[in-house]
């Protein structure tokens, strides 16, 4: 690994964000409305009937900001690449004397710059229109939040290899795939409310366990530590399951001539 | 006489049915330049892209430095460069910034100071703060060329690289390159359909045909051979006549 690289790729991505201040806008814009959204829906609900809705707003509200950790991560990896590709710039970048595992390492490096921009924003938005402390939840953030990164870098890296496999048809494919999991992932509602058949997925993705934590210690204080280790190991699979397709699909793109083609089209 | 610093051995590449490249074998020497001529489609840009692992070959090998390209990849990558009009620089930073990138993918060590310094070469200061996708074809084929020399290199891959420059320019560029290969002892791998280019810079030249060598030599030996006033009617002799000479022979002046 070389240091200089990776910061040369960050670099490279993060001056587009400096440049333009439509992006970091962009940035910002989607978590926020999402929050404003879910936030009032709740709250509206409130009113309409007479529950206690306490702690489900309080359990939206932590979902909506976890769930970005996971998806921010994700396209930070992503839309990394298709930056590249957007730029007909990958054959620049790939005849340059660049390791895989440092433009991977670059690309998480802008996940993490993505996921601490859009925590910070939404979680300030939620204390002041909904007060939900996020650091209420204090250390426990820090396992939750790791998980869900070195997942959404799992699933970037997922992206990448559909948009190295099917080229620019994959695009929407590569935006997609986070949403493919979400469901499964148990973000918004507890994993009994799925059917059994769709239980059985939901514990075998580190998310879910990362949401059912979050609503635990909402409600009890209590954190959950064995299943955490759970999540990690199963969390660690996913990244060298992911990682292994990624390598494999990049040295068949370099086969079959799909990197100067995505590159050049 | 010196080893030759990029050699292939019966380099092969086939995208399904299509044979692009078909069992090329050649030698770059040290300060020279070596010119790939052919018709669209011969295999040239596959061939560098092969040379730069963008491509990986179907069968035989590649030598840059004396070592194998797969396994030195890293090592090699760092002492070439290359420059095409097919790849741009991310076309939503500046020049200025470009140029910084660039120079951090390759490790130069003084960055700013080699910003400055490729700038000047190519003459495009006045450039600096322009967004690169805002250039004209011109200018962004200079950048592309500030990028190419950036990591001063020993081996140079250029693909058409004056294919967008009007008269003048093309002109200033090959005397540049040329200038350059002269202060440095580059040695360069040369395509262009440009034969004034071909004629004026390319110590050697190399015909493909259909994937493989027709014929090499220098311009004046196959301008000879084929009994052709001009390279371009060499060009166009062989271009629609490549069958009458057997590719499996290669004919060497
Ligand atoms: N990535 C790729 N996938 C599939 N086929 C390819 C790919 N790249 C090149 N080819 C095919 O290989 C052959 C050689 O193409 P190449 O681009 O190397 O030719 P060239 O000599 O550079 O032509 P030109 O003068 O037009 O640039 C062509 O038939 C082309 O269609
Ligand atoms: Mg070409």
């Amino acid at each position: 690994m070389n240091i200089r690289v990776i910061l040369g790729l960050v670099q490279r991505y993060s001056l587009l964000f400096v440049r333009n201040p439509v992006r970091g806008f962009e940035l910002v814009f989607w978590p926020a409305m999402e929050l404003l959204v879910w936030g009032f829906l709740t709250m509206f609900i409130q009113k309409q009937t007479t529950g206690d809705f306490a702690l489900f707003i309080r359990f939206l509200i932590g979902a909506t900001i976890f769930w970005d950790v996971l998806f921010r991560a994700q396209m930070g990896v992503a839309i990394s690449f298709l930056e590249d590709m957007w730029t007909r710039n990958l054959l620049n970048l790939f005849a340059a004397p660049i390791r895989l595992r440092e433009y991977l390492a670059a690309t998480a490096c802008m996940g993490l710059l993505r996921v601490t921009v859009v925590v910070v924003v939404m979680s300030l938005l939620a204390l002041g229109l909904y007060a939900f402390n996020l650091f209420d939840l204090e250390w426990s953030l820090v396992p939750f939040f790791a998980l869900l990164m070195v997942f959404g870098f799992s699933l970037g890296m997922i992206s990448i290899s559909l948009i190295l496999r099917w080229g620019q048809a994959a695009e929407s494919l590569a935006w997609a795939v986070p949403f493919m999991i979400q469901p499964f992932s148990a973000v918004f509602y507890s994993v009994d409310t799925l059917p059994k058949v769709m239980q059985h997925v939901a514990w075998c993705l580190p998310s879910t366990y990362v949401f059912e934590g979050m609503r635990e210690i909402v409600r009890t204080g209590a954190m959950d530590w064995n299943s955490l280790w759970i999540a990690a190991g199963i969390n660690i699979g996913f990244l060298f399951i992911s990682g292994a397709i990624f390598y494999w699909m990049f040295s068949n793109a370099r086969k079959l001539g799909l990197l100067t083609k995505i590159a050049t089209q | 006489m010196a080893y030759p610093i990029l050699r292939t051995r019966n380099l092969s590449k086939s995208f399904g049915e299509t044979l692009a490249v078909d069992n090329l074998s050649l030698a770059l020497r040290r300060g020279e330049i070596l010119g790939l001529l052919g018709a669209n489609g011969a295999g040239k840009t596959t061939a560098m892209q092969m040379m730069l692992g963008l491509i990986k070959p179907t069968s035989g090998s590649i030598e840059i430095f004396r070592l194998n390209f797969e396994q030195h990849r890293i090592h090699i990558l760092s002492r070439i460069n290359f420059s095409s009009t097919y790849a741009n620089l991310p076309n939503n930073l500046t020049v200025w910034q470009n140029l910084r990138v660039f120079s951090r993918l390759y490790g130069v060590k003084r960055v700013r100071e080699k910003a400055e310094e490729m700038m000047n070469l190519f003459d495009i200061e006045h450039l600096r703060n322009r967004i690169s996708g805002q250039l004209s074809s011109g200018e962004s084929t200079r950048l592309n060329l500030c990028k190419a020399f950036i990591n001063d290199p020993e081996l140079l891959l250029l693909d058409e690289p004056t294919a967008s420059l009007d008269p003048d320019i093309a002109d200033k560029v090959r005397t540049l390159i040329n200038r350059l290969r002269k202060e440095r002892n580059l040695s360069i791998l040369y395509t262009s359909h440009n034969m004034r280019d071909i004629e004026t810079i390319c110590d050697r030249i190399i015909f493909l045909h259909n994937g493989s060598i027709i014929v090499e030599g220098s311009s004046d030996e196959i301008k000879r051979h084929f009994r052709q006033k001009s390279l371009e009617d060499v060009f166009i002799h062989i271009a629609r006549d490549g069958k009458v000479v057997d590719p499996l022979s290669p004919e060497k002046l």
